[in-house]
């Protein structure tokens, strides 16, 4: 049997209209919002990330996210991207 | 008739590139996870392309994705991810025979019943790049119901083939014409491989006007200033356009009279021309030429 | 403060502390066509016995010699752009010689002087009216560091104000590429050269003292071309240096590759080529780059393909602009801000090249400003609204980062007043239901032209007309708006304290067409 474990990832990047998401597992859930949307989508993030953590099963995570101007998608896509990356063996 | 005649080729892990395809007037989108993504970025350009045809609106614009192929750790994963999301065709690289189609059709087949998929299977462009391919290339056009197109891929063909990819392109004569009359003979599209001087859009209309004097439906275009410079190269002279427009209605007016034979300008004219004809007016409805009309 | 509501519902003080009384905004052009007559103040100024130099023997004398005091009025010309270092060097000066409380006027705020906010905060300056602010300057104001309300004018109200004895300037320094012992200043040569000292010109007839400063005291007399002529100059102090030539005279604006502001670009001259406005003698004003700058270059090619003359470009003059004289495709330039070393040997070279002040540019209230009779217009946006409202000063994010410049000038002047902006900029759409401060108000713009679609303003059903029958993709902003805001989603509105005006916007008439709030943390 294959042992797991979660650790430090990143995906993304800090080019204009994408971001870059930072995620390492923590004891519970805190977002870092960053970026130049930081005030204008801030609770639209928030519940991104946390809908994604659910559905992909992750509960203590910390995720930071550099946002350089990217779409609701882009992030949600970077934070996925991340969050199986995360994931490696032992 | 929806044009197919420019396809631009956009990064799958370019975010930034993708959101603003939609505008650059190409009649068709290709958005690629293979050459243009860096191994290690495989994984995030898979989930940004299915981001972006899950939840952005490309309206009527096509949107095709190149997988990578087979022979990568990454071909499953791509089909599984994208395939469900309906993409207007999987662009299937290096195709050097027909089991390379029909392995991606089965995998295709699996993965749409899977995911209770109705409504008409995803349809394959089989990639073309290498001499065998080219030499194949009717068989791959046949090879399944799912391909609906055969693409050069002329950068590594030539390279395949030792040779350079030259300003005039007479290198790669008989591999189009191979292309365009296989795709022809298969009843399906070809589309022609790139320019990649995007410095010298001179060269570019010469080689498209070239294509599409040999029958190619479609060009790559790399970078979006191409796309108005191909659509020029397509767009049909005005004179055979009226040409058209007079056998097309000298064809309705010998049906309404229920004679067999149609006749223009004192010659006669076969159905295989009046089709012709039907196809050009067809185009020139795309730029608007007066009479012309969208079918 | 009072509050009242302007013809377009915004709200604005009835005056400003230590100011004046303000009117609100009534209409693009309600106060020029009321037909009142318009003052205009000379300053009571002393007479400069004869002489053969003006020259001070230091910044500090010249200064202890102008008269200024606490609270007075400063000016300067912002031509050197970010290359300048005469206003810090002057502010600094003044610190040290322990001024306090005084109002810094001059015609914009260089991005590069983030230095300002400190001269504010050690209190040397206490009030600034200025076009534009930008950075910590911008920051600082946003965040309601200011006790005194900010004033915003555009170039040609700024003219306006100083015409009619609304701002006094009591000591105008003017930084002077090339300058005689007498004064005799101009901009078009030195190795500080900048091209027009336009704005330079304005201040000098209107201020009650005024410093020529310069780093290159040329053998008297200057010429051939005079500026700002002795007559208006009170003192002449020499520097080393009055800043850095590379980002004074920047290279020459290039057209941009990006495809984006190509296609609007694109889309821009689409309408223009379809209004048939491109006609022999028609004239014509854009950017310093981007999209708008781009517009110029399909222009250039539609001008020579069909053998068309312009009749003359205004601005903000770009090389690609003084190229396009140099190569017939204008009669003539006019001049009030030189964009880059391109423009300098062009002004030298070419008698129809000329330069002007900004009365003459865009003072709505004299006889006659070029922009008023200008044909064309591209402008740039950080946003607008759906009622073709632009803002040109506050970012997504509520905070000052813009200039008023001359836009709502050339907008209410020109005959096609074009916005041209992205559909979305940093995942943020462009187009919103009301711009958070209004700068050039929605009648005098005749279309905003997007990378989507091209949004004619109802008021031009000919434009609208003219338009379809070229088949432009024509969009109903309201519809476009929509359309973007499907995959960009849309952003939570900013928090600002509506309680605390930082800064209010003054139309080019001299009434109030908006107020800018302090940006909640």
């Amino acid at each position: 049997m294959v042992e797991l474990v979660v650790r430090m990832a990143q995906a993304g990047t800090l080019e204009s209209a994408d971001c870059l998401v930072t995620v390492v597992p923590a004891e519970e859930f805190r977002l870092d919002y960053r970026g130049v949307n930081r005030k204008l989508f801030g609770e639209r993030t928030r519940k991104l990330v946390m809908e994604t953590l659910e559905r992909t099963g992750f509960s203590g995570m910390q995720v930071t996210i550099q946002d350089q101007g990217a779409l609701e998608l882009v992030i949600r896509a970077r934070l996925e991207t991340a969050l199986r990356r995360a994931v490696g063996e032992v | 008739m929806r044009g197919m005649r420019s396809m631009l080729y956009i990064p799958g892990n370019a975010p930034g590139m993708i959101q603003n395809a939609a505008v650059f007037g190409a009649d068709m989108v290709m958005i690629d996870l293979e050459d243009a993504v860096a191994l290690s970025e495989k994984d995030a350009a898979r989930d940004i392309t299915a981001g972006f045809l899950r939840h952005y609106d490309f309206g009527d614009l096509p949107v095709v994705v190149r997988i990578n192929g087979a022979d990568t750790p990454f071909f499953e994963e791509d089909l599984e991810a994208i395939v469900p999301l309906k993409p207007f065709a999987i662009r299937l690289p290096k195709c050097q025979d027909p089991s390379d189609v029909l392995l991606a059709d089965s995998r295709m087949t699996e993965i749409e019943k899977r995911h209770g998929m109705s409504g008409g299977l995803v349809p394959i462009h089989a990639m073309l790049e290498s001499a065998r391919g080219i030499e194949n290339a009717y068989a791959i056009a046949t090879a399944s119901s799912r391909v609906t197109a055969l693409t050069l891929g002329g950068q590594d063909l030539t390279a395949d083939m030792g040779i350079q990819k030259t300003r005039d392109g007479w290198e790669l004569f008989y591999a189009r014409s191979r292309v365009v009359m296989a795709a022809k003979a298969a009843g399906i599209a070809a589309f022609d491989t790139v320019w990649t001087d995007f410095n010298d859009p001179e060269g570019l209309f010469r080689e498209a006007r070239q294509i599409v004097e040999l029958g190619f439906t479609g060009k790559a275009a790399i970078h979006p200033s191409q796309v108005d410079v191909i659509h020029r190269a397509f767009r049909p002279d005005e004179k055979e356009v009226r040409k058209a427009e007079r056998i097309v209605a000298a064809a309705a007016e010998a049906e309404r009279q229920g004679r067999g034979v149609v006749a223009v300008d004192g010659k006669m004219v076969d159905a295989p021309i009046i089709v012709r004809a039907r196809h050009l007016i067809s185009l020139a409805g795309l730029y608007g030429m007066e009479g012309g009309e969208a079918q | 403060m009072n509050f009242v509501k302007n013809a377009l519902g915004r709200l604005v003080p009835v005056g400003v502390d230590g100011v004046g009384a303000f009117s609100p905004y009534e209409g693009a052009f309600a106060r020029v066509l009321k037909g009142a007559p318009w003052p205009a103040a000379y300053p009571v100024r002393k007479p400069e016995p004869p002489s053969r130099s003006k020259v001070a023997p230091s910044l500090k004398t010249a200064i202890e010699r102008s008269g200024l005091e606490n609270g007075m009025t400063i000016s300067f010309h912002h031509h050197l752009r970010n290359g300048d270092k005469v206003i810090p060097l002057v502010l600094e000066t003044l610190l040290q010689m322990g001024f306090r409380d005084l109002t810094f006027a001059p015609s914009s705020i260089p991005d590069s002087h983030d230095c300002v906010a400190d001269y504010v905060r050690k209190g040397l300056i206490r009030r600034i009216w200025t076009s534009g602010a930008r950075g910590e300057v911008g920051r600082m104001i946003s965040r309601g560091e200011m006790e005194e309300t900010v004033i915003i004018r555009s170039h040609g109200g700024r003219a306006r104000a100083i015409e009619e004895g609304s701002i006094v300037i009591d000591v105008a320094f003017l930084a002077a590429p090339a300058c005689d012992a007498l004064g005799n200043s101009a901009g078009c040569s030195g190795k500080s050269a900048c091209g027009s000292l336009g704005y330079a010109i304005t201040d000098a007839r209107f201020a009650r003292h005024v410093i020529a400063v310069t780093d290159n005291l040329v053998e008297y007399p200057l010429h051939p071309h005079i500026s700002v002529p002795q007559h208006l100059v009170n003192q002449v102090v020499v520097v080393d240096s009055l800043g850095d030539p590379a980002k004074i005279a920047s290279g020459a604006a290039r057209i941009t590759r990006n495809p984006l502001d190509l296609k609007v670009a694109e889309n821009a001259y689409r309408l223009l080529a379809a209004s048939g406005i491109l006609a022999p003698g028609c004239s014509f004003q854009v950017g310093a780059g981007g999209a708008s700058l781009a517009v110029a270059a399909f222009v250039r090619d539609h001008l020579k393909e069909k053998g068309i003359q312009g009749g003359f470009g205004l601005g903000g003059i770009s090389g690609y602009m003084a190229q396009m004289l140099e190569e017939g495709l204008f009669r003539a330039l006019f001049d009030v801000q030189s964009f880059d070393s391109a423009v300098t040997g062009s002004m030298v070279k070419n008698r129809a090249h000329m330069e002007i002040d900004p009365s003459w540019y865009a003072n709505p209230m004299n006889q006659g400003c070029l922009v008023h009779n200008l044909d064309v217009v591209i402008l740039a946006a950080l946003e607008v609204d759906t009622d073709f409202n632009v803002n040109v000063m506050t970012g997504n994010d509520g905070v000052l980062r813009g200039a008023s410049g001359g836009h709502s000038d050339t907008a209410a002047g020109a005959k096609m007043a074009i916005v041209v902006a992205p559909s979305f900029r940093g995942g943020v759409p462009t187009i919103k239901d009301r711009v958070q401060t209004l700068v050039t108000p929605g009648e005098t713009v005749d279309a905003i032209v997007t990378e989507r679609g091209i949004c004619i303003n109802p008021n031009r059903a000919d434009l609208w007309e003219a338009a379809k029958k070229a088949n432009l993709p024509l969009k109903e902003i309201t519809d476009l708006k929509k359309e973007v805001e499907r995959f960009t989603g849309v952003p939570e509105p900013v928090e600002m304290d509506m309680d605390r005006v930082v800064a209010v916007v003054e139309y080019r008439d001299g009434t109030l067409i908006d107020s800018i709030y302090r940006v909640k943390e």
